[in-house]
């Protein structure tokens, strides 16, 4: 188990080289000279090119990557031109933001998704499955900033029941201190139970559109798998030993189902929170994906370099766990492995 | 006085929904079981003897459903229990056993927990003392060390061990009834009789009556005491064992006994009355040899000579792997296992050869590198005097030479790609590797060679999916042989067929070997098969070759104890 998780911890070092060195030559590669951009639209030839010599512009790109290296090797990401912050500081301010709606927006999503997948499976072509196939399709047919505007306009404008989609937390309210900086955790962690249900009550709506999204491959990868597992042998023979449906369907059925589901689980999870730009906007949510699109609007290097890097590692970590998850349901990866 | 029987099955028809319309699997049959009977139900694929086993556990599919008749399980009604009655009778009072006993198993269960789940299900132990229990069952199926292989998962255990884990399954409630649905079909003899032997114990030790569902007739007479012949769905004949191997009355069950390759049967013997002298006729009418003598024809030298091959893999170590990329070199000599280990054999021209032995013998491992499919350790392969052994796996596979071996596969259906008609198929070597009858149009070498293996020229549009088992296996023979070659290495070609299409199959092979002049290597575990169609027999086990010589010599007088045993473990029926 622990040679496994230690292998492909190796494994990731090459691709973190790769996406290193990617993500340096596609920002330079990318259309528009940030030097003219930030001198600003009547900026003299000579103010541009000093403002490229700051950047370090002028330098050969080998010379730029080493600097990039060396910084990166500091943990320093460089500033945003935009803002002038650090990319690293603002980069740790809104991925939790992300990941936070993600998260939930997910689990959300597989409370609904798997029981309706194996509901649908136990009883192909009943009521319960054509209705899974019904919400699957819509919620893979609808856009998310069309669902999410729905939502707004249903539980805000109309019931009143949620608060204004305006970020993370309703203005009268203070931020929790930063521990996770997931505001739910942090809020609980410091009994502030008020500050916890503010929170929730933001982050409810946004999370929703993403799961309704994310319904439809979770739901249908659990109805396939699950398909396929209850037409297999070993499923006969524990109905042939008269166990319950509820052990039948759950501790052999399902158990053996798990697999590709979390495999699907993953690659939703990986594009949720890069990809959410449209939830973000809709609902003011201070995130990485909006950042990173405002960045590259701005052909602001650092922060797309930030983020892309960010986003990688962990997608590694992600699949990491995935694998692991993997060798704990499996005995037979371990061997393999 | 009348003893009301264990298992009552009055009139029974299932029917299964399916997309052509409702089909009836089993149609209006009776078959009564004593206590403590052990009753034998016989039967080619399609017959209906699993479905009838299903309907008495109603553990039928969706689709299915007992549409007439009755069944009753000591005067319960099972057609009309509810579902919480059947469930409580299942694994406790009458429990199976299935075919191929390792997807029969949870794969990610422990085999301990899977016994206890059954055991707790059932209330036959307290939660507390259910792993002592769980493993003194695995001790009673004979497991050796069942502490340590309480813990164990089925992909760790033979095929073999995992039959005894469903035994262990089947039996940890003591049922009044077993049935058990082809137990051993996959399993080598050794094995087949050690799992049988142990499921008669057991069962006669318990007073339980027993149904073994089996299509193999020998298997069924020497272990029952009586036997039900089913064919499409109905019963045909009820007897004795004995009675049922000394003077058969219906019609099928001697057609099954002719077809059942034995001691003291021909070839020609295999097929109805009928049928064998048809097959005499298309013999004569099917092309002969024509004319063209091979090149080396001449030289008495015998087409493919193997010496001292070898073939070894390494061992795959926990650590291995990681030891390489970290740290020091391992030790310098890595730890191998010997697949093949240092064989040394003939093929002549014009002969079958039988190469025979129990999985992991090694004998699939020898027919890839013959093959050369697979690359060997050491040794030489000589084919036609050319050291074929010497030229990579890779390159072979484009040589000309590549045309002259050819290989019949043991699953028809599998070994087709299931998106090419029969004609593609049969014309694949053909446009690969180009035809040796130059000019012919492609389309009517096809047909020429469905003609040759009896195959209708209406189905060669069709697909796999659409053809019988047989019909595919004829399409594998025709593909193997349009390029003529002098070698076919067949790898079980009738191991996944019924006896009746065996016995076809096999006769068509014969004919093909005549006509065309080929050799054969004919890999099997099925000695009673090897008897019927070869020269000559080599018997591997453990990468090694334990005796080889003339058929009738090896299996009449075998030298060696350990042909001695995989001949006495064939099953006998009581005559």
């Amino acid at each position: 188990m622990w040679s496994m998780t230690l292998k492909r911890l190796m494994f990731a070092i090459p691709s973190l080289i790769g996406v290193v060195i990617i993500t340096f030559l596609l920002t330079r590669a990318l259309p528009g000279d940030p030097a003219a951009y930030f001198a600003g639209p009547a900026a003299t030839q000579e103010a541009i090119s000093q403002v490229r010599a700051k950047l370090g512009l002028d330098k050969s790109l080998l010379v730029q990557f080493t600097r990039y290296v060396g910084d990166l090797a500091r943990g320093d990401l460089g500033n945003s031109l935009t803002t002038g912050q650090p990319v690293v500081t603002e980069i740790r301010n809104r991925l939790p933001a992300s990941a936070e709606l993600t998260l939930l927006g997910l689990i959300v999503s597989v409370l609904i998704a798997v029981p309706l997948g194996i509901l649908a499976a136990t009883k192909p072509d009943s009521l319960i499955d054509h209705a899974c196939r019904l919400v699957t399709t819509a919620g893979v047919s609808l856009p998310v900033f069309f669902t999410g505007l729905i939502l707004v306009y249903v539980f805000y404008y109309l019931l009143g029941w949620a608060p204004a989609p305006l970020g993370r937390l309703d203005i009268f309210f203070s931020t929790p201190p930063q521990i996770t900086g997931f505001y739910l955790i942090d809020s609980l962690l410091t009994g502030k139970f008020d500050l916890f249900r503010a929170a929730l009550s933001q982050l409810l709506l946004p999370a929703l559109t993403l799961a309704i999204f994310s319904l439809a491959p979770i739901a249908r990868m659990t109805r396939a798998s699950m398909l396929a597992v209850l037409a297999s042998d070993f499923v006969r023979t524990a109905r042939a030993s008269g166990l319950t449906p509820f052990t039948v369907i759950v501790t052999y059925a399902f158990r053996n189902a798990m697999l590709p589901v979390i495999t699907t689980l993953g690659m939703v999870f990986s594009f949720l929170l890069g990809a959410n730009v449209l939830v973000e906007k809709v609902f003011a949510w201070p995130g990485i994906g909006s950042y990173a699109v405002e960045a590259l609007l701005a052909s602001d290097f650092a922060p797309v370099q930030g983020f892309v890097l960010t986003m990688a590692v962990l997608y590694v970590a992600l699949n990491l766990i995935i694998d692991i998850l993997y060798g704990l349901i499996d005995p037979r990866v371990r061997i393999e492995a | 006085m009348v003893a009301i029987p264990l298992l009552d099955i009055q009139n029974l028809t299932v029917e299964f929904a399916t997309r052509r319309g409702i089909v009836r699997a089993v149609e209006h049959i009776n078959i009564t079981l004593a206590k403590g009977e052990t009753l034998g139900i016989v039967g080619e694929s399609g017959s209906g003897k699993s479905v009838t086993s299903y309907a008495v556990m109603r553990i039928l599919d969706r689709a299915g459903r007992i549409a007439e008749g009755s069944v009753h399980f000591t005067g319960l009604d099972v057609r009309n229990a509810p579902e919480d009655a059947m469930r409580d009778l299942r694994g406790r009072e009458m429990s199976m056993i299935f075919q191929n006993p390792r997807a029969a198993l949870n794969p990610i269960r422990k085999v301990g927990r899977q016994i206890e789940d059954v055991l707790l299900q059932h209330v036959q132990a307290a939660p507390n003392e259910v792993t002592e229990k769980a493993i003194e069952i695995l001790d009673r199926v004979r497991i050796a060390r069942p502490r340590e292989r309480y813990h164990a998962y089925p992909f760790e255990l033979s095929g073999g061990m995992c039959q005894r884990v469903v035994i262990a399954l089947a039996l940890a409630c003591r049922p009044r009834l077993l049935i058990a649905d082809e137990p051993t079909t996959g399993l080598d003899v050794t094995t087949q009789k050690a799992v049988m032997d142990l499921m008669v114990d057991l069962t006669r030790a318990n007073d339980m009556a027993t149904i073994l569902i089996t299509h193999d007739l020998g298997l069924a007479a020497a272990y029952c005491e009586r036997v039900v012949v089913m064919e499409k769905g109905r019963v045909v004949e009820t007897a004795s064992s004995e009675k049922i191997f000394k003077s058969p009355s219906h019609a099928y069950t001697r057609k099954l006994m002719r077809a059942t390759p034995r001691p003291g049967a021909s070839l020609r013997g295999l097929l109805p009355e009928d049928m064998s002298e048809a097959a005499e006729k298309t013999v004569k009418a099917s092309p002969k040899p024509n004319g063209k003598t091979k090149s080396s024809d001449k030289t008495k030298a015998p087409l493919l000579m193997v010496d001292k091959l070898l073939k070894e893999y390494p061992r795959q170590g926990l650590q291995s792997s990681l030891a390489k990329l970290f740290g020091p070199r391992p030790a310098p000599k890595p730890e191998v296992f010997r697949a093949v280990d240092g064989i040394s054999f003939t093929v002549d021209r014009g002969e079958s050869v039988g190469l025979v032995g129990e999985s992991g013998c090694g004998k699939s491992t020898t027919s890839m590198m013959l093959m050369r499919l697979i690359d060997k350790t050491d040794g030489t392969i000589m084919f036609d005097g050319e050291d074929i052994g010497a030229i990579p796996a890779k390159k072979f596979a484009r040589l000309p030479l590549r045309r002259r071996i050819q290989m019949v596969f043991q699953d028809p259906t599998d070994s087709l790609n299931p998106r090419f008609t029969a004609a593609r198929a049969i014309a694949d070597p053909i446009l690969r590797l180009g035809d040796p009858e130059d000019g012919m149009p492609v389309r009517a070498r096809c047909e020429e060679l469905a003609r040759q293996v009896g195959l209708p020229l209406d189905l060669l549009g069709r697909f796999p999916h659409q053809l019988s088992g047989g019909q595919k296996a004829r399409v594998g023979i025709a593909r193997a042989i349009a390029l003529k070659p002098d070698l076919i290495v067949l790898d079980e070609p009738t191991a996944a067929l019924d006896v009746s299409v065996q016995a076809v199959v096999l006769n068509l092979l014969q004919d093909l070997k005549e006509s065309l002049g080929m050799s054969y290597l004919f890999v099997s575990h099925d000695l009673n098969v090897v008897r019927l169609l070869c020269d000559r027999v080599i018997v591997m086990r453990a990468g090694k070759i334990v005796e080889q010589g003339p058929t009738g010599r090896v299996l009449g007088a075998p030298e060696a104890d350990y042909t001695r045993d995989l001949l006495a473990a064939i099953p006998h029926p009581p005559v």
